[in-house]
């Protein structure tokens, strides 16, 4: 073995004897430490697997859906809307949907009640997201009944259940067909929630949108980017609102830190003493030093990014998932996709373990420097 | 063994494991793939645009698609009341501009 590998190998030996002497403190901050990595690296894991599912699944909506605005707020598009949608250049197709909301007093929350446009669904029928099946009770053949906008019962019959697997965009929906949704509703033939437009041409999406508020200035546009950017903002928002919680905790850990890594007990100060009378040179009290806050620093950190990565993806994120997914009556039922961004945990790691190594470096060539006769005194 | 080499063991066990979860990241992705295609076929086949996360209220269930004053959709000067309200962002609007404002007078061609 090389000589300076043999060196740094004494120098991690009798580091280890040192901690090892003070066992329960530096056990205590090694376990606070590798605590606020773990609840650091929970957040990170948690809400960039959320991320990276909302935009893989939502990467198939319409390119535009364009809604009609009355008085600032979204109303019905008539057929006269859309037919003039078909000037614009760019635009591959174009769709009037159908769909709203229904709130069941039941359960207390809202179904999002649609038209499929491809599928065909029997007058009377209804296929539902597994949401709705879970709180209702409902399976296949059963019968949910709604009060109609005419105030009167209106039953459907569940013809189907839409595949549990796709629950985080399903969970609440309820699919009926066309003339019941009208019917029940209240909506007139010709009118419709709003339009979905595929733009062929991912460059000029932009442009049509452009196009279409001047062409049509009573409506409004919403853009797939605008959907994708809306959940990207949402959960780096989360992940904020998290971290400023976990603030308290990661100040006074910094502190507790600084004080231990910066502050120099008598004890530490004598020991560099001897050291450096029996002839260590100051690179080497120093190397000592630095493998001291290495060691606690790259453990701590070791361990807390394993506990979490097994917190959020094996004991699906219990501690966090209230704040971070929120909650809902029909909330969905899913378990995350493990995806680990390595440029997030270099970032959690440059964070985590340079600081504290760096701290624990400069009091000790302070101490280092000056005379062992002083610093023993 | 000393105890530095039962120390290096320790983080080459650590390490190797911290390796490994981005393994098991990838094969895990790999196993989910026929459930996110599965729902990703949904939202192409019913031109879905938001995940089921909030049905509590019209402008949480479709945060893409609610209007722009979410604040006040209920009567004017409605207070946001639902708890999902404290967890979402404030609009973009109150952020400096991210985008194009659409409503910009240009020429159309068409």
């Amino acid at each position: 073995m090389p000589i300076w590998l043999q060196r740094q190998k004494y120098l991690i030996d009798f580091t280890l004897a040192s901690l090892l002497r003070r066992r329960a403190k530096n056990l205590g901050l090694l376990l606070v430490y590798a605590l606020i990595v773990f609840a650091l690296a929970s957040v990170m894991l948690y809400t960039h697997a959320l991320r990276h599912e909302a935009a893989h699944v939502l990467a198939g909506a319409p390119e535009i859906v364009l809604q009609r605005m009355v008085a600032g707020r979204h109303d019905l598009i008539g057929e006269e809307h859309i037919a003039r949608i078909g000037q614009v250049r760019g635009v591959q197709t174009k769709a009037g949907r159908l769909w709203g909301y229904f709130y069941d007093p039941a359960v207390k929350a809202n179904y999002t009640l649609m038209v499929p446009p491809d599928r065909e669904i029997a007058p009377g029928d209804a296929i539902i997201g597994a949401g709705i099946a879970r709180t209702r009770g409902l399976s296949a053949g059963d019968y949910l009944t709604l009060r109609g906008s005419d105030g009167k019962a209106h039953t459907l019959r569940v013809a189907g259940l839409l595949d549990a697997r796709s629950e985080l965009v399903s969970s609440d929906l309820v699919l009926v067909a066309e003339p019941f949704f009208r019917a029940f509703f209240g909506i007139p033939a010709g009118q419709y929630t709003d339009v979905a437009l595929r733009v062929r041409n991912a460059q000029e999406v932009r442009k049509v949108a452009e196009k279409l508020t001047l062409l049509l200035p009573d409506t409004r546009p919403i853009l797939r980017d605008e959907v994708l950017r809306t959940y990207d903002a949402i959960f780096n928002w989360r992940q904020g609102v998290v971290a400023v919680l976990l603030l308290g905790a990661i100040l006074a850990f910094v502190v507790f830190a600084w004080d231990k890594a910066s502050g120099l007990s008598a004890e530490e100060r004598r020991e560099i003493g001897i050291l450096k009378a029996i002839g260590w040179e100051t690179s080497d009290v120093i190397r000592m030093k630095f493998w001291e806050g290495a060691i606690v620093s790259l453990t701590a950190f070791l361990l807390g990014y394993l506990a979490a990565y097994a917190h959020v993806f094996l004991a699906d994120a219990a501690l966090f998932e209230p704040v971070l997914k929120g909650w809902a009556v029909l909330y969905p039922r899913f378990a995350l996709v493990p995806t680990v961004d390595g440029l997030q945990l270099a970032t959690l790691f440059f964070f985590t373990v340079f600081p504290y190594t760096v701290a624990t470096i400069v009091p000790i060539w302070r101490a280092a420097i000056t005379d062992p006769d002083t610093v023993m005194r | 063994m000393s105890r530095t080499d039962r120390f290096l063991w320790l983080m080459a066990v650590l390490a190797l494991a911290t390796a490994l979860t981005f393994v098991d990241a990838t094969l895990r992705s790999h196993e989910a793939s026929p459930r996110l295609a599965t729902s990703a076929a949904l939202v192409q086949e019913l031109g879905l645009t938001d995940l089921a996360l909030f049905t509590e209220a019209r402008y949480t269930r479709h945060l893409s698609q609610a209007d722009l004053h979410t604040a006040f959709q209920d009567h004017p000067l409605a207070f946001e009341h639902f708890p999902s309200g404290s967890l979402l962002a404030p609009p973009a609007h109150l952020f400096p501009t991210r985008h194009a404002d659409l409503a910009a007078a240009t020429e159309v061609p068409d």
